[in-house]
């Protein structure tokens, strides 16, 4: 493997591990092409951390040379030893681990170091660890994914009197970031969606994305619209938003931007639907933050969870100041107001920002969780994380190549797949029977989405997935979280389906901090596990007698 | 009767404050006792009783169209805006409870007019539940180091004191009354608690009258005799819980603190706990934090910082995680005070007691502890809980932090405490209802006088007959968090808001499904499972019986766990309700849709829609229209639509 030109030094002897909730420990160290290994020397408690290489955000390195033999090491190769040198390496993990070793010999750490950095910021996806992942009770001869657009659509019989399934985008032409196949009105053609295509940004015009059983209603999601500074029309886009209005006498446009800011996007060539071109659409504005500010939001955030200072107003301030909270309450409210719009008010709804990758995938989803208690089990809200993420093209790849450590200059990282995994904990937290899914998963793929075996997360669109060969060579995290034993360990145990809406509150004090994420490495969040151990015990032991 | 001026009046209005624009119109009661508050709505009999001594502020706004505002603040937290149709009315009932809200008389409190239906017997009885003298031989006293000192019985050493204190062994009456003259109040050192395994002790007393140079021999005998008491250590801490500069200033008053060359073998330590004034204040900020309408989360945390609450919480949870490692961990004896040695210092005693003694963590150990470092150590709560009408400055949550502080340590260990939060919140409620006799008086003596115990019925038992619903499902006594010595974290980020308690009568706040509740329905439930099973067992012989059996058991096995899942019955509307979406914090609303009249919409869609349409949506569908109708996502008050063209010519 062309792994072995980064690995100068391959293994290490009495390295010293230092991690968080555990004591120090002392052991070989291990570099491969994707994976720290270390194992604990100690006989009979063999020990062992493995570490996949990608998880790593950042290191930091210092060596100390304790004697004066600096002069000979820059000519002798044998440092080993004899050497009082050493160096310690802080490795910063995605997953907001941060763990120390301590390596004897000063080069080779400095080696260790080198083969991290570089193996960590692998950013071709073939080279990635999903393609040589081959756990024995999966097969790659499986389909790969919980579903398609097409089966979703051949599930769906109540719409297809209105909606039809499109492969317009069946060679990715039309868009690049859509999958082969959409829910679009049925007596809207392909020719049709073209045009629409042209006057969407990036070609993401507006598609199906949930149907409310209840009133017939539906959510689409698109980009936003072209007009420009020159207030261009598109008759096919309008007719395509009349088609879906099919009687209704209006529907909702949910635009994740401020009004200043859709009316700035004009300038560069983006917009709005304006209301004398859609006249039966009412747009709504909600800002919600995205890009690079939510993902200083984060670092902040993860900077003043580090804070050792013990100073409660600093602490106060700077969880403010981190706006991380404020994300939280955006969100949920605007997809409270999505929600509502569609069950309440009993009106469709468009929703789109810019891009239409992000925060509209935001909104979408949380609205569905609160409506639709077919989304609220594991299986399905694993089914609606791969359409409305994996299949609508969120960009895995770009906005989750680094997270909150990193000191490489920021490009396209933003955590909105984190802020609605968090999200989704305040609506457990705040309907703990309602959800048929753990914590524990939300933390799961809070991880994987980061670094992982499997290649759900890999890559930014399904065309990039398919061309890479991602489906074909990496297993499917979604179907491996519904294996018997991990469903078992996800799953809420006291779910109680309920048909009703779970409508969030949103007011500041009803809104907390997912410490089992952010503070996940402290012994606080240990007794809180114990605790949730307690319940599953409770409930089994309850289980088991009522069934007597 | 005769403050009553106006008994009854109609046609109030009383607002959510959550969202004002949801408001129930009834008749307001005022009654020797009680606020009372009953909904017009036919068939629901909804109704408010606030108690007269909960009642913190009564305040009258200014008249608008639709009456006149009279806002009334409880100590519970519970806040009640009503609006009265005329402005003479509202005077009235302003003039009437801000008499009845401030007893100038003990006589008046309502602890002597609550007469349940209990025979006497079992009134009396009912001040039996809690022997404090039972807790101390539970402690291992009195033994060879510590024992039962004569000296208060008559209160003649310290008024404020109880009758009945530990002293060390060697502490004869001289040292005692000598050392009594050198503290304030003559509040001399104390026990408040002991430790068996390893004979350290925390004692407590106020200040010593040190002013600049002052010294007293029986009050260093004193010291001296506290550390003999403790054989296997040589030294012992002073913890004086005030900040170093208000001590400081102290002495100037001919108080002060301890001089560590005048003392043998003490160490001393300062711990930065602010006074009642502080803490005062900071809880006012406090609440009107919790009380803005639609905070955004800057607000609310700008609001939470300033207010210095967690803040000081932190300071009396790392006070008590201070003392309570020196005695466990260093077995080295403690004397805690303040100035007076009855608010911060009750406050670090039984923060450490709760951290170092499983039994305080329990139901009727908590009630024990209150019972001990509280009530019968003079923390003054007639003057701190404004049971009658006194000085403002008097006023201090002090007992508020300590049990929020219990309510964070529950946070950080779910499995170590036997109570649940509703526990410590109904404490809280009747801490200032004056309901119970327990918090009547400052101190043991005027207890006595008011010959409580003979006058009034006691909390502790009645907390106690109705313990099912303060037990925490998740506590085990043999869980690892349980054991032995508490070791909580107190990294600010583990201090959380207690929305449970400051926002208690929000109930849109709170989770709409119980954890807790479910569990104990499941508890139960498995409970009475074993038994049945246990009972089938034995009786699986007797073929008769066994079929009688069956039956019942079948009955439960059908078990049904919805009636738990939403948290409380009448909490199902609330819970599938949309909250208030819009907020205060979106800065811009453009072109919000006006509101449909509902009857319209119903209209419009009864004449396109198919009739299967309506048959699915019917109920839900009216409900929801309802909602939207008192609520602004998509309501009237529509500003500047930037679609017009003006607008956009302006931009461009």
């Amino acid at each position: 493997m062309e792994f072995s030109e980064h690995i100068k030094t391959a293994n290490v002897e009495d390295v010293v591990l230092r991690q968080p909730l555990h004591p120090p420990s002392r052991g070989t160290l291990c570099i491969t092409g994707h994976h720290l290994l270390f194992s604990d020397r100690e006989e009979g408690s063999s020990r062992q951390v493995l570490l996949l290489l990608k998880n790593i955000d950042a290191i930091e390195k210092s060596v100390e040379n304790l004697l004066a033999y600096s002069g000979l090491f820059s000519s002798a190769g044998h440092t080993e030893r004899i050497s009082g040198s050493s160096g310690t390496i802080t490795m910063k993990c995605k997953d907001l681990r941060v763990l120390q070793l301590d390596i004897p010999g000063m080069e080779q750490c400095l080696n260790i170091a080198h083969s991290i950095e570089t193996l960590s910021c692998l950013d071709r996806a073939p080279e990635m660890y999903p393609f040589f992942y081959r756990p024995s009770d999966l097969s790659l001869q499986d389909q790969w994914g919980l579903s398609s657009p097409e089966k979703q659509y051949s599930q769906m019989k109540e719409i297809h009197d209105r909606w039809r399934l499109s492969t317009v985008n069946r060679d990715y032409s039309v868009c690049l970031s859509y999958p082969p196949a959409v829910i679009v009105p049925r007596n809207t053609g392909d020719e049709v969606l073209k045009k629409v295509a042209k006057f969407r940004q990036g070609g993401r015009f507006p598609v199906l994305c949930y149907y409310h059983k209840k009133n017939g209603m539906v959510i689409m999601r698109s980009s936003q619209p072209l007009p420009g500074a020159n207030r261009k029309r598109c008759r096919e886009d309008e007719d395509l938003l009349q088609a879906v209005m099919d009687g209704s006498d209006k529907g909702y446009i949910i635009d994740t931007r401020s009004s200043q800011q859709a009316l700035q996007a004009r300038m560069t060539g983006g917009g709005f639907e304006s209301k004398s071109c859609y006249s039966s659409w009412k747009r709504l504005h909600r800002q919600m933050e995205r890009g690079k500010a939510l993902q200083e939001s984060l670092i902040k955030l993860v900077e003043a969870c580090g804070d050792e200072s013990h100073n409660m107003d600093r602490w106060l301030s700077k969880l403010e100041n981190s706006k991380w909270l404020s994300h939280i309450q955006t969100a949920l409210s605007t997809a409270g107001l999505l929600a509502e719009c569609v069950e309440r008010d009993g009106h469709s709804v468009l929703v789109h920002g810019s891009e239409g990758k992000d925060s509209t995938l935001l909104i979408s989803t949380l609205a569905q969780l609160i409506m639709d208690p077919c989304c609220r089990t594991l299986e399905g809200f694993l089914a609606l994380l791969e359409r409305e993420w994996v299949q609508a093209g969120h960009p895995f790849m770009q906005r989750c190549a680094h997270s909150a450590f990193s000191h490489a200059r920021l490009q396209q990282e933003s955590p909105v797949f984190l802020l609605l995994l968090d999200c989704v904990w305040q609506l457990w937290r705040q309907f703990p029977l309602a959800l048929g899914f753990s914590e524990a998963l939300l933390l799961r793929l809070a991880t994987e989405a980061y670094a992982s075996n499997y290649g759900t997360f890999l890559c930014n669109n399904h065309q990039e997935r398919c061309s890479q060969g991602v489906t074909k060579k990496t297993h499917c995290l979604f179907q491996a979280l519904l294996r018997p034993r991990e469903r078992d360990y996800y799953s809420n145990p006291l779910y109680e389906p309920t048909e009703l809406a779970i409508w969030p509150s949103v007011h500041p004090q009803s809104l907390q901090l997912w410490r089992g994420f952010f503070l996940r490495w402290t012994k606080q969040t240990r007794h809180l596990e114990e605790a949730q151990e307690e319940i599953r015990n409770m409930v089994i032991e309850w289980g088991k007698l009522a069934l007597s | 009767m005769e403050h009553i001026r106006l008994p009854k009046v109609e046609n109030v209005r009383l607002l959510d404050r959550v969202s004002p624009r949801r408001s129930r119109v009834g008749t307001l009661y005022l009654t020797a006792t009680h606020t009372i508050f009953v909904e017009n709505e036919e068939g629901v009999r909804n109704e408010t009783w606030v108690f007269h001594s909960l009642v913190c502020s009564v305040e009258k706004q200014g008249v608008t169209a639709s009456g006149c505002p009279l806002l009334i603040h409880c100590k519970n937290f519970q806040v009640l805006h009503f609006v009265i149709p005329r402005e003479q009315e509202c005077h009235d009932v302003l003039q009437s409870l801000q008499r009845l809200s401030q007893p100038e008389s003990y006589e008046e409190l309502y602890c002597f007019s609550y007469k349940p239906n209990v025979d006497e017997d079992e009134r009396r009885r009912e001040w039996d539940f809690l022997d404090l003298k039972a807790d101390y031989s539970r402690l291992g006293l009195p033994n060879s180091l510590w024992k039962l000192s004569p000296v208060n019985q008559r209160y003649k050493v310290s008024d404020t004191y109880p009758a009945d204190l530990f002293v060390p062994e060697s502490a004869t009456p001289p040292v005692i009354v000598g050392s009594s003259k050198f503290r304030s109040r003559g509040r001399f050192p104390t026990l408040s608690y002991y430790s068996k395994e390893n004979h350290a002790a925390i004692c407590r007393s106020s200040q010593p009258l040190s002013g600049f140079s002052a010294r007293c021999l029986e009050d260093e005998q004193m010291l001296e005799a506290i550390l003999r008491s403790n054989p296997r250590s040589d030294f012992m801490y002073v913890v004086d819980t005030r900040p170093k500069l208000n001590a400081i200033a102290n002495r100037a008053a001919g108080k002060g603190y301890e001089n560590e060359d005048n003392y043998s073998n003490i160490k001393f330590q300062f711990i930065g706990i602010e006074n009642i004034h502080v803490m005062r204040n900071s809880q006012q900020k406090m609440l009107e934090v919790c009380e803005l309408r639609s905070p955004s989360m800057s607000d609310f945390l700008e609001g939470l910082e300033n207010s210095g609450w967690l803040r000081h919480i932190k300071a009396v949870l790392d006070a008590g995680i201070f003392i309570a490692k020196a005695v466990a961990e260093e077995g080295v004896s403690v004397l805690v005070h303040c100035s007076d040695g009855w608010d911060r210092t009750a406050q670090v005693c039984s923060v450490a007691s709760v951290l170092l003694d499983p039994y305080y963590r329990t139901l009727r150990g908590l009630m024990v502890l209150i019972e001990k470092d509280w009530i019968s150590f003079g923390h003054k709560f007639t003057h701190r809980c404004n049971h009658l009408v006194g000085d403002p400055k008097e006023v201090s949550p002090i007992i508020d932090q300590f049990l929020e502080c219990v309510w964070q340590l529950m946070e950080q260990f779910p499995c170590a405490f036997e109570f649940n939060e509703r526990f410590l919140i109904t404490i809280q409620s009747h801490i200032y209802s004056c309901q119970f006799g327990n918090f009547i008086g400052n101190n043991q003596r005027e207890r006595t006088e008011l010959r409580l115990n003979e006058r009034t019925h006691s909390l502790w038992s009645y907390l106690w007959t109705n313990r099912a619903d303060y037990i925490n499902p998740l506590y085990r006594p043999d869980h690892s968090q349980t054991q032995g010595l508490l070791r909580p974290s107190t990294a600010p980020y583990c201090f959380k808001f207690w929305r449970g308690l400051y926002n208690r009568f929000d109930r849109g706040m709170h989770p709409r499904q119980s954890v807790e509740d479910y569990l104990s329905a499941i508890q139960e439930e498995t409970q009475q499972l074993e038994e049945q099973l246990a009972s089938h067992k034995q009786k699986i012989a007797q073929l008769e019986k066994e079929q009688e059996w069956k039956s019942v058991t079948q009955k439960n096995t059908t078990f049904d766990k919805s009636p738990t899942a939403w948290a409380r019955g009448d909490d199902l509307d609330l819970a599938n309700t949309p909250q208030d979406y819009t907020g205060g914090f979106i800065t811009s609303s453009p072109s919000q849709p006006k509101a449909p009249e509902g009857s319209l919409i119903l209209l419009n869609q009864d004449l396109k829609q198919t009739s299967e349409f309506n048959l699915s949506n019917g109920s839900d569908q009216e409900s929801g229209i309802a909602d939207l109708s008192c609520r602004s996502p998509l309501s009237e008050d529509s500003t500047r639509d930037p679609d017009s063209d003006e607008a956009a010519y302006s931009a461009a």
